[in-house]
């Protein structure tokens, strides 16, 4: 309960921490919402009349209580380019991109699981090469660089889809068939990283002694393997997993600009060019959240392998 | 012991691609930057990786760009794993408030987006210095370098060497040196790879917004945007451009399972 | 073993059976048209627009892809017609006085608003007020004024068809400045819920997706043949091309010449031109830019058609000055070659200023504007030469408008200027020495001068004389690198007719329709 406690507060200096300085890198980087609203008609008079009514004349202090206080209340603003409430504005786009993330991670756990499980056959025999050559590859190819291959055989050659059109939640059936070629794009190189993590995982497994002193015994292998070693693997595993979900996030934030996909990634970038910072900080937030989460379950199941984990940290 | 197939292999293709990206600095095939021949010449003799939207070889190019590209990803590294496991090594190590604070900034760091932060460095440092984008994406590769080593730390602290060397009398600054950072040299290993990787790419994704190396000088993240664009009229663009990036990560990451195969992380 | 097998061969079948069980393989996609060329969707068209709209207050848009879609939703006073001429709207008819101080409207009766409203003059009044600066209601507190409104001494609306105003100075270009957009009096909503008279109603938009119109039955004129327009919003250039081949989009204007060479069957490009000036602009005010032989060295050593080859494929139309081609009537194409490109020449110029080893200088270029990035590097490469360095600084959007066009803290810099009316004045005026849009920092008696007499002059001829007098000004002072006004290409799919070019940056959807093959 306590330990709960204590994360939760974390989660929260995590978000507040995040959330101050994205206010502050707004103060610090050059123009503003208003000058980006005005755009070639923009003159001195012009912006300065805009900042005063937008209210970005105020002290930085000032703003950010605003702002807070209004989070506070669950009031995340209005946006200065939309003129629309956040929270409305964003809702379909963590939608959007929530799924996304879900569609990656089932992915690289569908494929690498089976495909871990087939390469630990190989370990020391000639095709465990061939596994290592191969699994490097993967990693090594950017996800934008799959992405704009696939875009362009499977968008353009073979129509499966349409690149930049993408149909609205409202048509799930359109939307999924849409995100699963982003999802793969990100998926491949973690697939990758997930099969060799695993291979390592299971390879240790097997070297202990029990396993050893089981197969010794003339137990089937296969089923030392399934009873025992994969339950044992099972948690780092796992741990290893959700830390993923963290970096998903970025994959998801990048590979949306290459598939326009309508997400929050691209709601990020489009607002920050717009010193939209009401919108932003949301987003921020919301990514925070995210990552904090992602975090927290792995250390949680860090923990309950390893205790005294749990230990140090309190 | 059996031979190193991995670190020899991947040394090979990391050292042709060094070498050619060395050259790239003095000599090249045709002057990178003159817009002479036709334009979307398919690979052929002459251009071996065809010719862009204004005609530059492509090839001559991808020599001269691919230097600055990993310099930028080497330094942008050496940022990242310099602070990141000072960072990780002091706190998982003492552990207490640092370490709190510490991860609470890393999760922070993380959710930050690195084009906000990238635009604060250049509004700090002005718009076209190389520098920019190695200090911006320095800072991001902090945490994940950080959270790794710190791991290791925490996990190394209460190991028996550890405690022994404890009880020896040695500082605590020479035991986190000598004892346990040789420990954790086979996780940081895979970080840098993994990190060398992401660096690469970052490089490209960034490019778009003016940090870094800036036009007409070449690199292949600004040349892989601009393939982009073109890839329906000239995909070897785009191809070659992605593939040698491909390639050298590839390397990279073979030279890394060569080195862990070498210190028996594996198997 | 069987079971992990099983596992393995589950997994992979799930695997195929998301990526093509979804219906992708042989059903085309919903919107996707038939190989016939006929289109799918005879009601429908949807048009990409590569940026979201700015604002859905039409007396609020700044952006130029904005107001070019919102064309089609409100109507001004008078309007543009492609020729450049302005034909009535919802004026029916208008008088000038001699004196070109009162303007009186003869108003269109029984016109009615998207929301049934009937529009009056009340309307009308209201909305120049508006645009004036001097409603004060909460919603048009960041209303961007009209500064030529700035001249009306009275706005007077004797019964509901008529309209008069006065002017405190005479102008006879006034009336370019009344194609604003007429809104009704009394609706707050402008900002989310638009609504004018045009023959598009606005219906929804989306953030970062679409924007829909739906035609309004009731337009004063001939409805329009088409029922609903989907605008989708495409950011990612290389998204741009795939939606257009895979049927998502059937319209997408401003492509680049790459992209239209990839399109490939079922399309046709149609040429006009983007009606702005791109130029190699230089801050007239900063060293070594402020000495004339250095600028006019830079105009010989910069040889236009060959940027004009080599980053637009040759095309788009040279230009010579602050002018336009399209402008027809102050366009001076004798500026055009004021300049031809001579190597010599302008390493004499060099030599003369005092650089005979050339100099090294910056050239600051908005990043997410290819065009003018891929002008900026052949420049780069032309200047090398004569010696010159020039080193090209991409800036992200939002830091050019702060840094370089606010803040006039660059060297140079290449971007496209348009015209925000349809006058001379649009784009001459910005370079007198007190005008707070004179980024460039152009200081220059004779012009100030010349542009104080344009606009004492209610002659029409002698006034074009004076405009015409003003960009030989810019030229002969090199005012700036003058490069081309970019050809404009329109992708259209077969069998969507009647694409009609402006002067100015829209897209009219009213004359569009599909032809059944």
């Amino acid at each position: 309960m306590k330990y709960a406690f204590r994360r939760l507060s974390a989660l929260l200096a995590t978000m507040f921490l995040v959330s101050l300085c994205a206010f502050a890198a707004f103060s610090g980087i050059s123009g503003s919402a208003a000058e980006a609203r005005l755009g070639t008609q923009a003159t001195p008079e012009r912006v300065a009349a805009l900042r005063e009514q937008l209210g970005l004349n105020r002290p930085f202090p000032v703003r950010y209580a605003d702002w807070l206080s209004g989070f506070a209340t669950g009031d995340l603003g209005e946006s200065l380019t939309y003129r629309q409430g956040v929270g409305e504005l964003l809702r379909e786009k963590v939608a959007v991109s929530l799924l996304l993330s879900g569609m990656s991670f089932a992915l690289i756990v569908l494929c690498s699981v089976p495909l871990s499980l087939v390469v630990v056959r190989f370990a020391g025999r000639p095709l465990d090469a061939a596994h290592t050559v191969f699994n490097q590859f993967c990693m090594a190819i950017p996800p934008f660089f799959t992405g704009l291959l696939l875009s362009w055989f499977f968008g353009v050659t073979l129509r499966w889809f349409t690149p930049g059109a993408f149909p609205g939640l409202s048509r799930t059936a359109d939307a999924l068939r849409f995100l699963i070629f982003p999802a793969v794009a990100i998926a491949v190189p973690r697939i990758a990283m997930t099969v060799r993590m695993l291979r390592g995982t299971l390879l240790r497994e097997l070297n202990r002694d029990y396993v050893r002193t089981a197969i010794s015994r003339g137990s089937d292998r296969d089923a030392v393997l399934r009873r025992h070693v994969l339950k044992n693997a099972l948690a780092p595993t796992v741990a290893f997993l959700a830390q993923m979900m963290a970096e998903i996030v970025a994959g998801v934030i990048v590979v949306e600009q290459v598939f326009g996909v309508p997400g929050l990634g691209r709601m990020l970038v489009v607002s920050i060019s717009n010193r939209d910072y009401p919108v932003v900080q949301a987003i921020v937030v919301i990514l925070a959240f995210w990552v904090v989460a992602s975090n927290t379950a792995a250390d949680l199941i860090n923990a309950r392998i390893d205790p005294r984990l749990a230990l140090a940290d309190s | 012991m059996k031979r190193n197939y991995y670190l020899f292999a991947g040394l090979c293709l990391t050292g042709i691609l060094a070498v050619a990206a060395l050259l790239g600095f003095f000599w090249t095939p045709y002057d990178s930057a003159a817009m002479g021949a036709e334009k979307f010449l398919p690979p052929c003799a002459a251009h071996l990786f065809g010719t862009d939207n204004f005609g530059r070889d492509i090839f001559s190019r991808v020599m001269e760009g691919a230097g600055p590209s990993f310099l930028i990803a080497l330094s942008t590294i050496a940022i990242g794993a310099a602070g990141g496991v000072l960072l990780g090594a002091v706190t998982g190590y003492f552990g207490g408030l640092a370490d709190e604070i510490l991860i609470r900034v890393g999760d922070a760091l993380t959710a930050f987006p690195s084009i906000l932060l990238a635009l604060v460095v250049i509004s700090l440092l002005g718009p076209g210095k190389p520098v920019n984008l190695v200090v911006s994406l320095g800072l991001v590769f902090i945490p994940s370098f950080a959270r790794v080593t710190r791991a290791a730390y925490a996990e190394a602290r209460e190991a028996n060497y550890v405690k022994s060397a404890r009880l020896m009398g040695a500082s605590p600054a020479r035991v986190m040196l000598l004892h346990i950072l040789p420990n954790t040299m086979p996780v940081l290993l895979s970080a840098l790879t993994i990190g060398f990787n992401n660096a690469v790419l970052a490089e490209a994704s960034m490019s778009y917004l003016g940090i870094g190396v800036t036009p007409p000088d070449a690199s292949l993240g600004y040349m892989l945007s601009e393939a982009q664009s073109v890839f329906g009229r000239a995909p070897w663009y785009a191809l070659t451009t992605g593939g040698v990036m491909i390639l050298f990560l590839f390397g990279v990451g073979l030279i890394g399972e060569g080195l862990r195969f070498q210190e028996g992380g594996d198997v | 073993m069987k079971k992990l097998l099983l596992a393995l061969v589950l997994s992979a079948a799930m695997l195929c059976a998301l990526l093509t069980g979804c219906g992708g393989g042989e059903t085309p996609a919903p919107d996707a048209p038939s190989d016939d060329g006929a289109p799918a969707h005879p009601d429908e068209l949807f048009v990409g627009i590569a940026q979201d709209l700015d604002s859905l207050d039409p007396h609020k848009m700044v952006a130029a892809g904005t107001k070019e879609i919102m064309f089609n939703v409100f109507e001004g006073l008078v309007k543009p017609a492609p020729s450049g001429d302005l034909i009535p709207a919802l004026a029916e008819s208008w008088t000038v006085s001699d004196d070109a101080r009162t303007y009186a409207f003869a108003l269109r009766p029984n016109v009615k608003f998207h929301n049934g409203a009937i529009f009056t003059s009340a309307d009308a009044l209201y909305s120049i007020r508006r645009l004036a600066g001097l409603d004060d209601a909460e919603n048009s507190a960041d209303v961007v004024a009209v500064d030529a409104f700035s001249n009306l001494a009275a706005i007077d609306a004797p019964d509901e068809t008529t309209l008069v105003l006065r002017l405190r100075e005479p102008s006879n270009e006034f009336l370019s400045y009344l194609t604003a957009a007429v809104i009704p009096a009394d609706y707050a909503e402008q900002d989310t819920a638009p609504v004018g008279t045009g023959p598009f109603r606005f219906v929804s938009r989306t953030a970062q997706e679409s924007v829909v119109l739906e035609r309004f039955d009731d337009y004063w004129g001939a409805p329009a043949a088409i029922k609903t327009v989907t605008c989708r919003i495409i950011e990612n250039a290389d998204s741009i091309l795939m939606s257009l081949q895979s049927g998502a989009v059937d319209l997408f204007a401003h492509l680049t010449i790459t992209q239209a060479q990839q399109l490939g069957d079922g399309f046709r490009v149609e040429q006009g031109a983007m009606n702005l000036v791109q130029a190699l602009y230089l801050n007239n005010a900063v060293e070594p830019f402020n000495d004339i032989r250095v600028r006019q060295a830079l105009c010989h050593a910069v040889d236009k058609q060959a940027i004009l080859d080599l980053a637009f494929d040759g095309y788009g139309f040279p230009i010579g000055s602050s002018m336009y081609p399209a402008f027809s009537k102050y366009f001076d194409e004798t500026l055009t070659d004021f300049y031809p490109h001579d190597v010599e020449k302008a390493k004499q110029l060099l030599a003369d200023a005092g650089y005979p080893d050339g100099f090294s200088m910056s050239i600051t270029v908005p990043s997410n504007y290819q065009p003018h990035l891929d002008a900026a590097q052949v420049i780069a490469e032309q200047l090398k030469e004569i010696g010159v360095q020039a080193n090209i600084l991409p800036v992200e959007w939002e830091t050019w408008l702060n840094e370089a066009y606010l803040g006039r803290n660059f060297e140079s810099t290449v971007i496209g200027v348009d015209a925000s009316a349809m006058t001379a004045r649009a784009l001459l005026e910005r370079f007198t020495s007190t005008a707070s849009n004179n980024f460039i920092n152009y200081n220059n008696e004779e012009y100030d001068n010349l542009f104080a007499e344009a606009q004492s002059l209610t002659d029409d001829a002698a006034q074009t004389a004076a405009y015409r007098a003003m960009e030989r000004n810019l030229t002969e002072n090199a005012a700036n690198v003058y490069i081309q006004d970019m050809a404009d290409l329109l992708a259209v799919r077969n069998g969507l007719e009647g694409i009609q070019f402006y002067p100015i940056y829209v897209l009219d959807l009213y004359g569009l329709r599909w032809e059944t093959a």
